[in-house]
């Protein structure tokens, strides 16, 4: 049951940094000379999604213990 | 030159797996367990095994009823998997990591036992030590995490040097040496252009000072770069430490117990440094009708203590998470061999998991970067809304 839990958390990570990217891609369109600091916000952004992925996935990984 | 580092960590794992399946239990004819392998790679021990050398490293061990022991653990005469042929002073070494011996009654000198194995007892493992045809059940050590990952309270407390903590010392000394270099180095080169490893190190200070410590803490950034830096740094050594292949595999930052000790930090700095607007902001946020703020101020208490516990889930989940992932890809080559005994399907797993392997550590590059980065500027920021001066 707990598998389910994880699939689930990583289809979370995967809409996030999705929708991340997506909305970074759009902005470098629109204003090609500020790629550097749309890079950098967007792997920042990235990193905290990532972290509540794995948050659920570690607690989840806990409590089926 | 990764793809030779690649193929030397292979071959000596493969040869270590030849050597390997020793223990007189009755559960290591079961050939490769790559869960237990992989908890083993991740965990902390009291043997530093670079290879197949393995350091003793020095066992402080304190339990109530005997006192204190301070012994060597080759004492327990280390053999491969880090699994003891002595039991010393009722402590024994299994994979690793000391046990001690329930039964207060064995032998306390260095007493040459049969095997030390572990067993599934109830669906945990319990390590059991075979002395003069009996069997002797062993408990291991007590851990802070009330029972989370089958530790809790037991009958001793293990305080010793271990793996880890010898990791950490050597990333301090390698970091303070290198920063006190730069520091002379900027004395002696005062108004000329940095040389070396001033100018490796020069872009990555500036950056965390202009863009973490400046933006968020205002006008106090002075007071607290050196605890920032010192965060940064420290979890970037460490995290790039841990993805070292040979050297152990020391796992610091992938420690329950680091993280939480890094995230209370945090949590006291902030505290101690808040201020009169910071603390009515907790408790009775100002600028709200009343009802709602009697809704806000268990939400925002618990926020206090949820903001440095994501710290910390956070880069323990991120680097335990890639660690796993690596030693699941290695471990194919195992499983495909069939743990040493077929080398045509080794060849096929080397084949297939090499890529997957380089590519995952290629990850856990940026990750190590990522993590230390959001680690500090989160930290940053909580500090910032902690000495925010009223507007």
């Amino acid at each position: 049951m707990e598998v389910i839990g994880f699939g689930l958390a990583a289809i979370g990570a995967g809409i996030g940094i999705g929708l991340i990217g997506g909305r970074a891609m759009d902005a470098i369109a629109r204003q090609p000379e500020a790629v550097g600091d749309i890079r950098a916000n967007m792997i920042l952004t990235a990193a905290l999604v990532e972290g509540a992925a794995l948050i659920a996935i570690i607690v989840g990984f806990l409590i089926a213990q | 030159m990764r793809y030779l580092t690649i193929i030397l960590f292979t071959i000596f794992s493969l040869s270590t797996a030849l050597a390997g399946g020793g223990g007189c239990g009755d559960d290591h004819s079961a050939g490769y367990d790559p869960t237990n392998t992989a908890y083993h790679h991740i965990g902390d021990a009291n043997v530093y095994s670079i290879g197949p050398w393995s350091i003793p490293l020095p066992c402080i061990l304190y339990a109530p009823d005997e006192g204190l022991d301070v012994f060597s653990s080759g004492k327990f005469g280390i053999g491969h998997h880090g699994t003891g042929h002595y039991a010393y002073k009722g402590y024994a070494l299994y994979e690793g990591t000391v046990r001690r011996i329930v039964d207060r009654s064995f032998p306390k000198d260095k007493t040459e036992v049969e095997c030390v194995y572990a067993k599934d007892v109830e669906g945990k493992e319990v390590i059991f030590v075979k002395y003069n045809g009996k069997d002797y059940k062993c408990d291991n050590k007590s851990t802070a995490d009330g029972g989370l990952f089958g530790g809790g309270l037991t009958s001793y407390y293990d305080f010793s040097i271990t793996k880890n903590v010898v990791a950490m010392f050597l990333v301090f000394m390698f970091l303070s040496l290198m920063f006190i270099k730069i520091a002379r180095m900027y004395k002696a080169r005062v108004g000329r252009e940095p040389k070396g490893i001033q100018s490796f190190i020069e872009p990555i200070f500036v950056f965390i000072q202009d863009e973490v410590a400046k933006p968020f803490l205002g006008k106090k950034w002075e007071k607290f770069l050196p605890y920032l830096m010192a965060i940064f740094f420290f979890i970037l050594g460490l995290n790039l430490f841990g993805q070292i292949p040979f050297l152990g595999g020391a796992n610091v930052t992938g420690n329950f117990a680091f993280t939480m000790v890094l995230a209370l930090i945090a949590f006291i700095v902030t505290t101690i440094n808040g201020n009169k607007h910071y603390w009515e902001h907790v408790f009775w946020m100002p600028g709200v009708p009343a009802w709602v703020k009697v809704i806000l101020t268990p939400v925002e208490v618990l926020g206090l203590f949820i903001k440095p516990f994501t710290l910390m889930l956070r880069l323990f989940a991120n680097i335990t998470a890639g660690h796993i992932v690596v030693l699941s890809f290695i471990g194919l080559i195992f499983i495909f061999g069939n743990a040493g005994e077929s080398t045509a399907g080794a060849t096929t797993g080397i084949i297939a998991s090499l890529p997957l392997t380089l590519f995952m550590m290629a990850i856990e590059l940026l990750v190590a970067f990522i993590q230390a980065f959001v680690f500090t500027i989160l930290t940053a920021s909580y500090i910032g809304a902690a000495t925010e001066e009223h507007h």
